[in-house]
C-alpha cells in the first residue's frame, strides 16, 4: 500500500515538474532514471554487475536517430524500433555473459561493450567523433508537435512510467520471485529445477531493451546520439548512479540518477567541472565504504527503524 | 623488398614486433590481475590506473627529480606497489568480507578518481618521455629493422614475467601464496600471517602495472586514458585465458599481442575488435577459458 501512494506522489510530482524546473533538465533526469532503473533490475534483483549498458543505451540511440533521420518515421516509432534493437543486441550479449558469473560477468559485459564501441566509432552511419546531429524530434502519432519542449515533456514522462511499469511488473510476477530466488542462493535454485541461465538470459533482455528505450528517447530530447552514449564512462555512471540511489530498491534508481545528474549539471556550469570524473570517484569510494544501502535503503531503514 | 606468396615481410613482421610488444605489456598487466585475484579473489579495476601511474610516475621522476630511467624501473614499481598496500589496507581489508562486488566498485572509483586528477593536472594531450640513451639505435636484421627498445621491452618483460611465475610456482614464499589461495584459514591456523600476505601481493600485482608503465613511457604517448583503455582489453584477455594459472595468464596475455598483431596487417578494420571476437569465440566454445579450472 505504502509503494501505491508513494508512487501516486511521484507521478503527481512528475506531471507538475516542468512547470517549475526546466524541462530539458527534467528529461535528462527521466532518460537516466529509467536507464537505472533498467540497470538495477540485474544488478539488484539477479545480483548481476553489467559492466557494459552502455552498449545498450547508445544502440538504442543510434538506431532511433537513424531511423528518424533517415527513414521519416514518427517518434513513437522510433522509440520502439530502437528499443527492439537493443533488445536484439541484449539477447546475443545476454547469451554470452550469463555463460560467467560474477566478476567474470562483469568483465565479459564490459568487453562485449567497448566491441560495439568500437564498431560504432568506425561505422559510416554513426558519424565517428562527431556524433549524429540534428536528429529531428517529429510530430507525436503524426500530429502532435514534439519541438515544443512541453509536449515532448509528457512524451518523456509516459515512456518513463511505461518503463518504470514493466520493472516493477517483472520483479513482482512469478517470474522476479525466481530472479530474487537466484540472487539469493543459486545453486538451491538450479537444485529446485529452474534453468538459471534462462532467468539470467531473459532478465538480461529485458533491462537491456529499456536500456535501449531510455537510449532511443534520449537522442530524441537532445537530437543527437553520440559515442558518449557507447562509451564505458557511460556504463560506470549507471551503476554510481545505482549505488548511490541504493541498488534493489524500488525507487533507488530515480534518486540516484537525479542525484548524479543535478550533481553533473551544476558542476559543468562552475569552474569544477574539471574535477567532475574525481567526484564521480568519490562517491563511489564513499558509498561503497559507509553507505552501500545507497540514498533510498538507508532512509528504509531508517523509517523502519524509528517508524515500525 | 623481401615478399613471400605476396605478403611483405617488413610489414608483416614489423606488425609482429608490435603485436608482442603489446603482448607483453598485456601479459605484465593480467599477470598482476591474476595474483591478486587468486588471493583475494577481487578483480582490481585500478590496474590500468596504476600502469598509468607507473608511467606518470616515471615522467615526473625524471623531470621533476632527474631519476633517469633504469632507476624509475626499480624505485616506480615500489612507489605504485606501496600505493597498492595502502589502497588493500586501508580500503579494501575493511570491505573484504562484503560481496566482492563492492571491492570492485571501489577500485573503479579509485580508478576514475586517478584518472580525473592526472586529467586535471596534465591536461589529456598526452607528454612524451625519451628511450634512454643505452637503448637507442637498432639493428636491421634480414627480414625486418628491430629498435633497440622494442627488443628490450620484449626480454624485460619475459624475464619478469618467468621470475614471477618461478616465485609463485617454485619457492617457499610462492607456496605461501598458493596455500593462502587453497585455504586462507587453515594456513593462518599454522601461524602464518595471512592478512599481510593479502597485503603484500596486492601491493606486488599492482607494483607488475607500475613496472608495465615505466616500461610503456618510451612507447607510448604517457596520458591519463592510457591505463582504461588498455585494461578493457586485458580484461577480455583475462576472460580468454581463464584466471586459474599464472602461466596461461602470460601465455594468453603474449598470445592474444601476437594475434592482435597479424589482425593489423591483414585486416587492420578490425585490429581494435579482434580481441573481443576471440573472446566470444572461446566464451562458445569453451566458456571457462582457456586455462581455466572453474566450471
Amino acid at each position: 500500500m505504502k509503494m501505491n501512494k508513494t508512487a501516486i506522489a511521484l507521478i503527481g510530482l512528475g506531471l507538475v515538474a516542468p512547470f517549475v524546473l526546466y524541462p530539458v533538465f527534467l528529461m535528462k533526469v527521466l532518460c537516466f532514471a529509467l536507464f537505472a532503473c533498467a540497470f538495477n533490475l540485474l544488478l539488484g534483483f539477479v545480483g548481476l554487475l553489467s559492466f557494459g549498458h552502455a552498449a545498450f543505451l547508445g544502440t538504442g540511440g543510434y538506431v532511433t536517430g537513424y531511423l528518424m533521420t533517415n527513414a521519416g518515421l514518427t517518434p513513437e516509432l522510433g522509440v520502439v524500433c530502437g528499443t527492439i534493437a537493443a533488445g536484439l543486441l541484449g539477447a546475443v550479449y545476454g547469451k554470452l555473459a550469463v555463460k560467467r558469473e560474477g566478476i567474470y560477468f562483469a568483465m565479459v559485459t564490459l568487453a562485449l561493450a567497448q566491441l560495439v564501441f568500437f564498431l560504432y566509432l568506425q561505422a559510416p552511419f554513426t558519424g565517428g567523433e562527431d556524433g549524429m546531429q540534428g536528429v529531428p524530434r517529429g510530430n507525436l502519432l503524426g500530429f502532435i508537435d514534439l519541438n515544443d519542449n512541453m509536449n515532448m515533456y509528457y512524451f518523456v514522462f509516459a515512456i518513463f512510467l511505461f518503463g518504470f511499469w514493466v520493472v516493477n511488473r517483472t520483479i513482482h510476477s512469478p517470474f522476479g520471485q525466481i530472479l530474487k530466488a537466484i540472487r539469493e542462493n543459486e545453486p538451491r535454485a538450479v537444485s529446485l529445477g529452474y534453468n538459471v541461465n534462462d532467468y539470467k538470459w531473459a532478465a538480461f533482455i529485458i533491462s537491456a531493451a529499456l536500456a535501449g528505450l531510455a537510449g532511443s528517447t534520449k537522442t530524441l530530447v537532445f537530437q543527437l546520439a553520440s559515442l558518449t552514449d557507447a562509451h564505458w564512462h557511460m556504463s560506470g555512471e549507471v551503476v554510481l548512479m545505482t549505488l548511490l540511489g541504493g541498488m534493489g530498491t524500488i525507487f533507488g534508481p530515480i534518486v540516484g540518477a537525479a542525484s548524479v545528474v543535478a550533481i553533473q549539471n551544476y558542476l559543468s556550469g562552475g569552474e569544477l567541472g574539471n574535477y567532475i570524473h574525481i567526484i564521480m570517484g568519490l562517491i563511489f569510494v564513499v558509498c561503497v565504504l559507509a553507505f552501500r544501502n545507497g540514498i533510498v535503503g538507508e532512509v528504509q531503514k531508517l523509517i523502519k527503524r524509528n517508524f515500525s | 623488398m623481401a615478399t613471400f606468396l605476396g605478403i611483405n615481410l617488413f610489414g608483416l613482421f614489423g606488425q609482429l614486433l608490435v603485436g608482442l610488444i603489446n603482448g607483453s605489456f598485456y601479459a605484465l598487466l593480467s599477470l598482476g590481475l591474476a595474483i591478486i585475484f587468486g588471493l583475494l579473489k577481487i578483480i582490481n579495476f585500478a590496474q590500468g590506473a596504476m600502469y598509468m601511474l607507473g608511467a606518470f610516475f616515471a615522467w615526473m621522476a625524471l623531470h621533476y627529480m632527474g631519476i633517469n630511467y633504469w632507476a624509475a624501473l626499480i624505485v616506480v614499481p615500489l612507489a605504485v606497489g606501496f600505493i597498492g598496500v595502502m589502497m588493500e589496507r586501508y580500503l579494501l581489508r575493511p570491505i573484504a568480507n562484503e560481496d566482492h562486488l563492492y571491492s570492485l566498485l571501489l577500485t573503479f572509483g579509485i580508478a576514475l578518481i586517478l584518472q580525473g586528477a592526472f586529467t586535471h593536472m596534465f591536461g589529456s594531450s598526452g607528454m612524451s618521455y625519451a628511450i634512454p640513451e643505452e637503448l637507442k639505435g637498432g639493428n636491421r636484421l634480414p627480414f625486418m629493422y628491430l629498435p633497440n627498445y622494442r627488443a628490450w621491452i620484449i626480454v624485460a618483460s619475459l624475464i619478469v614475467c618467468a621470475g614471477t611465475w618461478y616465485m609463485i610456482e617454485k619457492t617457499k614464499l610462492g607456496a605461501y601464496l598458493r596455500a593462502g589461495t587453497e585455504n586462507p584459514s587453515m594456513m593462518q591456523a599454522f601461524g602464518i600471517n595471512v592478512p599481510l600476505i593479502v597485503t603484500l601481493t596486492f601491493g606486488f600485482g599492482v607494483g607488475l602495472a607500475g613496472f608495465a608503465g615505466v616500461m610503456a613511457a618510451p612507447v607510448y604517448s604517457v596520458s591519463p586514458d592510457m591505463g582504461s583503455n588498455m585494461l578493457i582489453v586485458v580484461f577480455a584477455i583475462v576472460v580468454i585465458g581463464g584466471m586459474g594459472s599464472i602461466g596461461g595468464a602470460i601465455l594468453t596475455g603474449l598470445g592474444m599481442g601476437v594475434v592482435e598483431g597479424l589482425t593489423k596487417y591483414f585486416y587492420p578494420e578490425a585490429s581494435t575488435t579482434v580481441i573481443f571476437a576471440v573472446m566470444v569465440i572461446v566464451l562458445l566454445t569453451k566458456p571457462a577459458g582457456l586455462f581455466g579450472k572453474e566450471a
